[in-house]
């Protein structure tokens, strides 16, 4: 059994928040910088510019981007890990005070309003927190900072299951054709694939979370990628070019033998996401 | 590159303009997204003036981040326009004369910015925090209640951009 204090949570959610509004991480980077060495004409200005941008960010401490997103948290607890939450009520309202803390310490937007009056609520709170069951000892935080230009652009389909893998490809394909330039491409693709309606769309955004990482869907994935590219030419920044999308992620779940749910979460170029583990 | 100045003395200074050309923004720019559009229009239909004056300006579709110390704006980049294409007709017809923001606009902008000879200007999404060197001047002035959705006036120096439509209606995205 272990035990961690609310204080030690909102402190280092504050400055998650806080570095992943600042820094973007050196991988994505990484992405950008490749982008830039083969783009031309008006889509390789646009890079550099960015470039430029996230050195700016950095050294001045200005948020990469004004829209400093929702936050999505996502929370892999070990069973044998308990949480002392002082006057919280829960795990939940520990990570949005934490969220709070460091929208306002960082300077973030408030962006955060409610649905039909549109009323902000002035502390860019509340984020969205999805608690999952993680290994023994485990707790683990991260966060994904979503911009809404690229969070609206995404799509869910109920494939039927005879779509096959064709019919998910050209779903994703049909996705980023009407988003366009719209989502600041280039992008990231996280896609989802199997469970329910909702299961999918969250397999979507987690696919997000593991950008770059090892992934056993990895040969189809480059495969999509290439498609995108080789097809659609939007480029960066809807400027046309080479670079649509800079990767792909697929993350899978078994579904029910009448359906293929399947959801395509785009993100932005500034692919912010920060991980924490206590 | 070309240079504007706002709002502008003739329409001389953006009739000459070509989509895909690269411009240099001077003086002073309007700011409001979403909800100040929603504001903005109800004040047109009921014939009640705006907050400031539109004819010859360029309206920015920008949500800032707060000013930290020693700024006068946080991250200042654009926002996605076409949100804003259903409430920006009314406000060319009222003698705006340029819009600013990023990603494609619908046919009925293109056309717009013919029939009123105004252009559409894109700048760089996500760059918000080296957009924000060429901000030298930054007020909250109407529906301040709105926050980060309020109007705001810029004064800006060499603020980059690129025409996306212009005012023959040519969009560069449709090339």
């Amino acid at each position: 059994m272990r035990k961690i204090s609310y204080k030690r949570i909102i402190e280092e959610v504050s400055k998650m928040v806080v570095d992943t509004a600042y820094y973007l991480p050196k991988g994505v980077q990484r992405y950008i910088r490749k982008s830039y060495r083969i783009e031309t004409g008006l889509s390789k200005k646009y890079l550099g510019i960015i470039l430029e941008n996230l050195k700016v960010s950095e050294k001045e401490k200005l948020p990469i981007c004004q829209d400093t997103g929702l936050s999505v948290f996502f929370v892999e607890q070990g069973c044998d890990v308990i949480i002392d939450t002082g006057k919280y009520k829960n795990l939940e309202e520990i990570i949005n005070e934490g969220l709070k803390r460091g929208s306002k310490k960082g300077f973030l937007r408030n962006s955060v309003v409610s649905p039909l009056e549109r009323k902000n609520t002035g502390t860019n709170t509340p984020g969205v927190v999805h608690i999952l069951s993680g290994k023994k000892g485990m707790f683990k935080i991260s966060l994904l900072t979503k911009g809404f230009g690229a969070e609206n652009t995404s799509r869910l389909a109920m494939l039927n299951p005879s779509a096959g893998k064709v019919g998910i490809e050209e779903f994703i394909l049909k996705t980023i054709k009407e988003a366009g330039s719209l989502p600041c491409p280039p992008v990231f693709v996280g896609v989802g694939i199997g469970g329910t309606f909702e299961k999918a769309a969250i397999l979507s955004k987690m696919a997000l979370c593991k950008i770059g990482e090892k992934s056993v869907n990895r040969n189809w994935e480059k495969l999509i990628l290439k498609k995108i590219n080789s097809q659609l030419k939007i480029g960066p920044g809807g400027f046309g070019g080479r670079t649509t999308a800079l990767d792909v992620r697929i993350e899978t779940f078994p579904t029910h033998i009448a359906g293929l749910p399947v959801a395509v979460n785009i993100s932005c170029w500034a692919h912010r996401f920060g991980t924490i583990t206590l | 590159m070309k240079k504007i100045e706002f709002p502008l003395e003739n329409d001389k200074q953006i009739s000459r303009l070509k989509a895909g050309d690269e411009v240099e923004i001077y003086g002073t720019i309007y700011v409001a997204r979403d909800a100040a559009h929603k504001k903005m229009i109800e004040a047109v239909l009921k014939k009640s003036p705006l907050p400031f004056p539109v004819r010859g300006g360029l309206i920015y579709y920008m949500g800032p981040t707060p000013a930290p110390p020693g700024k006068v704006l946080g991250s200042c980049g654009p926002t996605t326009s076409s949100r804003m294409d259903k409430n920006t007709i009314p406000l060319l017809k009222a003698g705006l004369k340029a819009t600013m923001g990023k990603g494609d606009r619908s046919k009925d902008i293109e056309d717009a910015c013919r029939k009123y000879g105004a252009i559409y200007l894109l700048t760089y999404g996500g760059c918000g925090a080296y957009l924000n060197r060429f901000v030298k001047k930054a007020e909250c002035f109407a529906y301040c209640e709105l926050g980060p959705e309020a109007l705001y006036r810029l004064e800006v120096d060499g603020f980059p951009a690129i025409v996306g439509i212009d005012s023959n209606g040519k969009n560069l995205y449709n090339k």
